[in-house]
Parts: structure tokens; C-alpha cells; sequence
């Protein structure tokens, strides 16, 4: 994997609700350049919220976004999602647009490419993740790995500084969720700043620099994965390891 | 075996009919086709910007796109057109000097359809996966752009079926301009029909007006069932083996209309 241009990212205090359901109470999480935080928790404790918080497709109540030290809270929000790639659950490719297009198309409608040099450096992406020769057929003919591929090359042809993972692996089938670890994993050795909401405890213990335990739109636990999972401190904790392990 | 000849004679007399056939092709027919056409392509423009009303975030919009639909849906076209025609006619006349009654009759056509075309429209995008547009949102494209480059092509596509249907309707819903009160040359098919119905006595007239509408819809008809297995079946070929992830959608937003 090449080394990747990428930046720290940190969210202050962050607060969102929608009506009277309070879905982040005051989020801390930095991630320094080059690392990788996992985040864990139950389901509906606000773990994809925030990842969507973090890039403003959610815009947060209170608190404040800093990328590379710096607030983006008050940037116009479609040019900070540029910098952030982020891979969904469902994959979300384009079913109407090839392989090839579906990587290639913010290249030209945002980074402005010329088709050609858009096309090419598609195919570059999916080469790394090796698909290449999938290029020109639909997605729907992909497998479901192939398809979270195919968005992982998606997210990273835009060049992003940090890369969000929400539960990236939780729609596959168990005999291809260890290859798009493996990619995550080697994304996160070549210097990707990474957020990764995940309910694979393996890849938050092995491959995290940061684990981030939270439960009902708090952080309950935060820090080292051999800290987390081997001397969680609060019975939430210990309760929610015993559930997965 | 005289009613018989009689029931025949009444509807397939072949002098009447053949002595309809000219002006049918001559003015008839290019009549008839404008009424549809301009009508379908003003209906399809303004059926969008209802639908993307419909699903605005603003209420304001919500509400005016709602209250549109449910009159123009709500009511008789016939007396749509009449009220329009009837109504804007003289103004338009006395403004612009045009005595037509083409331009209000296409005017009232646009409205009718563009409710039902809005309601096609709107179903469509709903039915695309709220995912797609957060994806397309997440690579950093704004609101608008994800709509227009991802998420609308995609609902478009999805409910064609219905939307040739509704063109089809508006082929036969432009026979209603005649009550209007149309020249010799304005004249579309009904009307033709209808005058020679008129002039000899004989029904043969509409049969011959009814061929020329079976021989637009007929093939429109076939067409969108040829779509809609294209649709189905994703695009032709046999490299799908997989069941694209939304079939299922798509055949709830055409049901809802077919």
C-alpha cells in the first residue's frame, strides 16, 4: 500500500439530539495522523452518528469538528467531505454506473479530471484493491466483498486524509469479511488516518492504535486496545466485551 | 343477417372512411401529435419540479406541490379544459391577438398531466435508497448535485413504465381539446372523426379516428412492457446473476401506478 497525505482529526465535545432523543452527549475522540481509532458499543449507541457527525453529513448541536488542528465547523461542509472518504455498511455503490464509473466519477465531477486521466486513475484504485479488470461491468454482478471494495477505491480516489469506516464489514458474508480487514489493515500500515466503527473485535484489538468504547451517546472507556480489552475498567465495558467475545 | 349489415355498414362504410383518411394524415394527425407532444414535454418539466417540491425540505413547497396534485388530479379533465380554455381563452386573445385555442388547450393538457407526473416522479426518487444519496453526499456533493447526478436519474429510470403510460393517456385525453371549438385546420382526430360522423350519418368516422388513436397506443403500450422487462431483468444481457439491489424497489414505485 502507498503512503498516504493524511491528517488528525478530533471532535470536541460533541452534542447532538434529534427532538428530545439525545444521540451524542458530549463526544471526545482525537485521532492523531497515521493512526487508527476503532469504535465499539452497542447498537444505537450514536457510534455511526458520530462518524456522521465528524463530516457534517449529520451537522452537530454543540461541540466542535478539527481536522488537522484546525475547526471546520464553519467550512462550506461539501469540501470537508472531499477530505474525508467514508465506506458504508450497504456499500452504496451507483447500481447505474459501471464499476470503473462509480470510482471515477467524483474525479471528474469534483476534482474536475478529464475523462481519460479520471478513467486512469480509477483504474489505478481499483487495481490496488484488485478489481481492476471488474471495471466496466455493474455492481450488482459483484460480490458483496468485491462491492465494498470497489467503495473503498471509491473513497480513496479522492485522495482523502482521513477514511471513516461504518460497520464496513457487517453486511458480508463471513467468508469475505477477512479480506476487507485485511485491506482496512493495510490501509491503516500505509499511514491512513482511520476511523473505524466496527463489531469485529479482532481487527479493534490487532490493527487499532485507539479504541473508543461508548454507550448511549457517551465515551465510556477510550485508549490502548491491550488497555480495553484486557482491563476494561467499567462494568458496561466488562459487560459489553463479555456479550461479543 | 341484416343487423348484421346494418352494424357493418355502420361502422366500417369504407367510402366514409376513405374519404377521411386525407385530412386524418393531413391535419389529424400532426394535430393530434402536437397536442401530445407539447403537452407531454411541458408536463414532464413542470411534473419534476413538483416532484422535487414534494420532497423539499421547505413546507412551503410541500404544501403547494400537495394542494396541485390533488386538484388537478381531483378533477374531470374535461372540465379542466373547458374552465381553462373557456376561461384564459378571450384574455389570451385579446393580449396576444392569438385566436387558437391550441395554446390554452396545451395549457390545461401540461397541468393535467404534470399532477400524475409529478406523483410518477415523486415515487421514483423516494424509492432510490436513502444510502445513495449519502454516499454521494459523503464523496462532497452538495444537496443538489447528488439529487440531479445520482439520486433523480435513478428514480427516473425506475418508473418509465409508468411514465409512457401516462403519455399514452395524454394521446387520448387531447380529443378532449375539441371542446374547445376548433377551425377546419385546427381540427385533431376526434374532431375529424367526428365531423364526418356528422356529415354522413355514419359512425365510421370515430372507427377510423379510433385506428389512428390503437396505432400510436398499441405500440406504446408494447413498449412499456418492453422496458419494464428490460428493468427487470437488468439491462438485457445475461451478466446479471444477481438480482440488482433494487428490483424489489422498483416494482413497488411502478405499482403504485400501473
Amino acid at each position: 500500500m502507498t503512503h498516504f497525505a493524511s491528517g488528525s482529526l478530533e471532535a470536541k465535545d460533541v452534542h447532538l439530539a434529534f427532538g428530545s432523543n439525545k444521540v451524542l452527549r458530549g463526544i471526545d475522540l482525537k485521532v492523531a495522523a497515521g493512526t487508527t481509532a476503532s469504535v465499539i458499543g452497542p447498537s444505537g449507541s450514536g457510534k455511526s452518528t458520530l462518524l456522521r457527525v465528524m463530516n457534517r453529513l449529520i451537522e452537530p448541536d454543540a461541540g466542535d469538528i478539527l481536522l488537522d488542528g484546525k475547526s471546520v465547523l464553519k467550512d462550506n461542509p461539501d469540501e470537508l467531505r472531499r477530505r474525508i472518504g467514508m465506506v458504508f455498511q450497504q456499500f452504496n455503490l451507483f447500481p447505474h454506473k459501471s464499476v470503473g464509473e462509480n470510482v471515477a466519477f467524483a474525479l471528474r465531477k469534483l476534482r474536475k479530471l478529464p475523462k481519460e486521466q479520471a478513467r486512469a486513475e480509477a483504474l489505478e484504485q481499483l487495481d490496488l484493491v484488485g478489481l481492476r479488470h471488474k471495471a466496466d461491468v455493474r455492481p450488482a454482478t459483484l460480490s458483496g466483498g468485491q462491492q465494498q471494495r470497489v467503495a473503498i477505491a471509491r473513497a480513496l480516489a479522492m485522495k482523502p486524509e482521513v477514511m471513516f469506516f461504518d460497520e464496513a464489514t457487517s453486511a458480508l458474508d463471513p467468508e469475505l469479511v477477512k479480506g476487507i480487514l485485511a485491506l482496512m489493515a493495510d490501509l491503516a500500515k500505509g499511514g491512513m488516518t482511520m476511523v473505524v466503527v466496527t463489531h469485529e473485535m479482532g481487527f479493534s484489538r490487532n490493527v487499532s492504535d485507539n479504541v473508543t468504547f461508548m454507550d448511549a451517546g457517551v465515551v465510556v472507556e477510550s485508549g490502548p486496545p491491550e488497555q480495553v480489552f484486557s482491563d476494561p475498567r467499567t462494568d458496561r465495558l466488562k459487560g459489553f466485551l463479555s456479550d461479543v467475545l | 343477417m341484416d343487423y348484421l349489415n346494418k352494424l357493418g355498414e355502420t361502422f366500417f362504410n369504407w367510402k366514409v372512411i376513405g374519404e377521411v383518411l386525407p385530412s386524418m394524415f393531413a391535419v389529424g394527425l400532426p394535430n393530434t401529435l402536437v397536442l401530445a407532444v407539447v403537452s407531454g414535454i411541458i408536463g414532464t418539466a413542470l411534473g419534476m419540479v413538483l416532484a422535487l417540491m414534494g420532497i423539499a425540505r421547505n413546507p412551503v413547497a410541500r404544501w403547494i406541490a400537495r394542494i396541485y396534485t390533488d386538484v388537478f388530479r381531483g378533477l374531470p379533465a374535461i372540465l379542466t379544459i373547458l374552465v381553462i380554455g373557456l376561461g384564459f381563452g378571450p384574455i389570451v386573445r385579446e393580449m396576444t391577438g392569438v385566436t387558437s385555442p391550441y395554446p390554452m388547450g396545451i395549457a390545461a393538457l401540461s397541468l393535467i398531466s404534470s399532477a400524475y407526473i409529478g406523483e410518477i416522479f415523486r415515487s421514483g426518487i423516494q424509492s432510490v435508497d436513502k444510502g445513495q444519496l449519502e454516499a454521494s453526499r459523503a464523496l462532497g456533493f452538495g444537496y443538489g448535485p447528488s439529487m440531479r447526478l445520482i439520486v433523480v436519474p435513478q428514480g427516473v429510470r425506475r418508473v418509465l413504465p409508468a411514465l409512457v403510460n401516462q403519455f399514452i393517456a395524454l394521446i387520448k385525453e387531447s380529443s378532449l381539446v375539441f371542446t374547445l371549438g376548433l377551425l377546419a385546420s385546427e381540427r385533431e382526430l376526434f374532431q375529424i372523426g367526428q365531423d364526418a360522423a356528422a356529415r354522413s350519418g355514419n359512425l365510421s368516422g370515430y372507427v377510423a379516428a379510433g385506428i389512428f388513436y390503437l396505432a400510436m397506443t398499441i405500440p406504446l403500450t408494447h413498449f412499456v412492457n418492453w422496458i419494464d422487462a428490460r428493468l427487470r431483468t437488468g439491462r438485457a444481457q445475461s451478466r446479471a446473476e444477481k438480482k440488482e439491489p433494487d428490483d424489489a424497489a422498483a416494482v413497488v414505485g411502478k405499482g403504485a401506478h400501473v
